[in-house]
């Protein structure tokens, strides 16, 4: 990890934690609407950013973790018990996901899950009985916590956050135990990978089932957020902003999601003024972006550094040549 | 639970017996019956010109490619049909013809994630320490190749011959029982090669880490190979033309009209 991480976490989080003294209902709304999809920007960063697996089939997950809790919610059973469903079921669906991945990469994975993200979607819109189709899910409660009630904004988003912050330690653990070293080796090189004894096939599986499970905590957490969820925000125009997402914050970096999710959700919002323009804003920046920054934005601190050491080379070089022309005229 | 390698070898097996192997793509027969054995601790070069079929006897060997028939016996186990993954976790370590160290770890995190996989089970290392508890492993082979000054750089930042060693040195952070060197001085500055010999020596005689191990080599650089083998095996068009020492390879009249020339 870098040495700015922790310094910039402890930041965030102080941030985090007075953020609802300056916003009102709404805004804490679109705070908590962030929270939920650093949640889910986070697994989707396991999977493309750390393992390199390209998945476009995020936004199904997402969609799976809201529509178990709203369903299971209706039917009467609690939201503790939808949310560990949830990510349980998104977990074994993400591993069955995972199984092309073992075949095919690249953009023939990508479409693949793309294929899936739209089957699912269709089950969403069509299976009326159970998902209710394109009227979808309407009055899904928020919880209660120890007999408090999240109801409110503002407990919903101190809840939300405290679930943040739990998924952010645990992926963080994860990603220092030797488990991260093996997704990077993995990203980075399969057949060396395999030939150190790193059984590439469960960690490609792991990377697809673990990000799916973080896909499904934070659908759970919309759901009851939003009140109502219908197929529209499952769809792979979803999937591919989250790809989006990902590449943005800058894929493989822990912190990447924070950033990503902001110009995700956040910004969109604060660009409501430029109206229509907002989609041409934006997707040039992106196109920007992406020459000037393929490595995302938090690699600006990495290019500074790369180019100072170049620098460095450099001048070390021009010195030693001087030096030895120098000699060669004595 | 550990992974079931480094097998007490039975006295007089030797670490790889390889025979009778054979692998054909269409017409053409790449390895046509080849056999060979490496003995415990013995450095053992595969040379010949180039479609002579050392890449196809390697990558099946590695698990990288199925033999059409044969058999490939390790440590007295055969291993024939094993996967690359499989093997390594038998003691099988390996470099490869181009540089392929991840670029993005540190050094000494390269050497870490070489041998993190031997450790515990895949459950137990998901709440293991970052390093494994390989630091010291890896310190040792740091300092054995002389890569200290680098060790906290990222690989992908340093020089091809700087890269190189680190490659080499991964191969043998799992404490294998046989490494398998595919053209360790290809792309090397010359005078690195003496370098890279000298340090193969050392690490067959004396290693700092682990036991023994027996390597073989396939290089193009005849001074090289002949200087660091014990025994030498030449192919030509898929089949074995010699096995010997240097001196009898070097004095071996076929291989002098076939391969070495005058």
């Amino acid at each position: 990890m870098k040495k700015f991480t922790l310094p910039l976490l402890l930041l965030a989080f102080a941030v985090l934690l007075a953020a609802p003294m300056a916003f009102k209902s709404y805004g804490l709304y679109l705070l908590t609407y962030w929270l939920v999809f650093i949640i889910a920007i986070m697994g989707l960063n396991l999977t493309i950013g750390y393992a390199g697996q390209k998945s476009l089939g995020h936004a199904a997950f997402f969609g799976i973790g809201a529509y178990t809790v709203a369903i299971m919610m209706k039917a009467g059973l609690s939201f503790w018990l939808g949310l560990p469903a949830a990510a349980l079921l998104c977990f074994v669906v993400g591993l069955i996901l995972g199984f092309p991945a073992l075949r095919v990469q690249t953009i023939y994975l990508a479409f693949a899950t793309l294929g899936f993200n739209t089957a699912v979607w269709l089950v969403f819109r069509n299976e009326e009985w159970l998902t209710g189709g394109t009227f979808g899910l309407n009055n899904i409660a928020r919880p209660q916590l120890f007999g408090l009630s999240l109801e409110g904004n503002l407990a919903y988003y101190y809840f939300v956050l405290a679930v943040t912050l739990l998924l952010g330690g645990l992926l963080w653990g994860l990603l220092r135990s030797p488990w991260g070293k093996a997704f990077t080796a993995l990203r980075d090189n399969p057949i060396r990978a395999e030939s150190l004894g790193i059984d590439i096939r469960r960690y490609t599986l792991l990377s697809f089932a673990i990000g799916a499970a973080y896909a499904g905590v934070a659908g759970a957490l919309f759901a009851s957020l939003v009140q109502f969820i219908d197929p529209a925000p499952f769809a792979i125009a979803s999937s591919i902003m989250m790809y989006l997402m990902v590449v943005l914050g800058g894929p493989g970096y822990f912190l990447g999601p924070v950033l990503g999710s902001a110009v995700g959700v956040v910004l969109p919002e604060w660009l409501r003024f430029a109206q229509g323009w907002y989609l041409f804003v934006f997707g040039s920046a992106v196109v920007l972006l992406m020459i000037w920054l393929p490595d995302g934005l938090l690699s600006i601190p990495d290019r500074f550094k790369a180019r100072k050491q170049a620098r460095q080379a450099s001048a070390a070089r021009a010195a030693s040549a001087q030096a030895a022309a120098k000699g060669a005229q004595a | 639970m550990t992974h079931p390698h480094h097998h007490d070898r039975p006295q007089g097996v030797p670490v790889l017996k390889v025979t009778d192997l054979r692998k054909a793509y269409g017409a053409i027969q790449a390895v046509g019956g080849v056999s060979f054995e490496v003995r415990p601790g013995e450095i053992f070069g595969v040379i010949g010109p180039n479609g002579a079929g050392k890449t196809t006897l390697f990558n099946s060997m590695l698990g990288q490619i199925t033999p059409d028939s044969g058999r490939i016996e390790l440590n007295g186990e055969d291993v024939t049909q094993l996967e690359p993954l499989e093997l390594n976790r038998r003691g099988v370590g390996r470099t490869f013809q181009t540089l392929q160290v991840f670029g993005k770890m540190t050094v000494r995190d390269n050497l870490i994630v070489a041998a993190q996989e031997h450790q515990g089970s895949m459950f137990s290392r998901m709440f293991a320490p970052s390093d494994s508890g390989l630091g010291d492993k890896a310190d040792a082979l740091i300092d054995q190749f002389h890569i200290r000054h680098v060790a906290d750089k990222k690989a992908g930042e340093l020089s091809y011959g700087q890269q190189k060693l680190v490659d080499i040195a991964m191969a043998f952070m799992s404490e294998p029982d046989l490494v398998l060197l595919d053209e360790p001085c290809a792309g090397v500055n010359p005078s690195l090669v003496g370098g890279i010999s000298s340090l193969l020596k050392e690490l067959n005689r004396n290693p700092r880490i682990g036991k023994k191990s027996s390597f073989v080599v396939i290089e193009h650089n005849m001074d090289f190979v002949m200087d660091l083998c014990h025994r030498i095996m030449v192919m030509v068009e898929g089949k074995v033309m010699a096995i010997g020492t240097p001196d009898e390879i070097r004095a071996n009249k076929q291989v002098l009209d076939a391969y070495l020339g005058s």
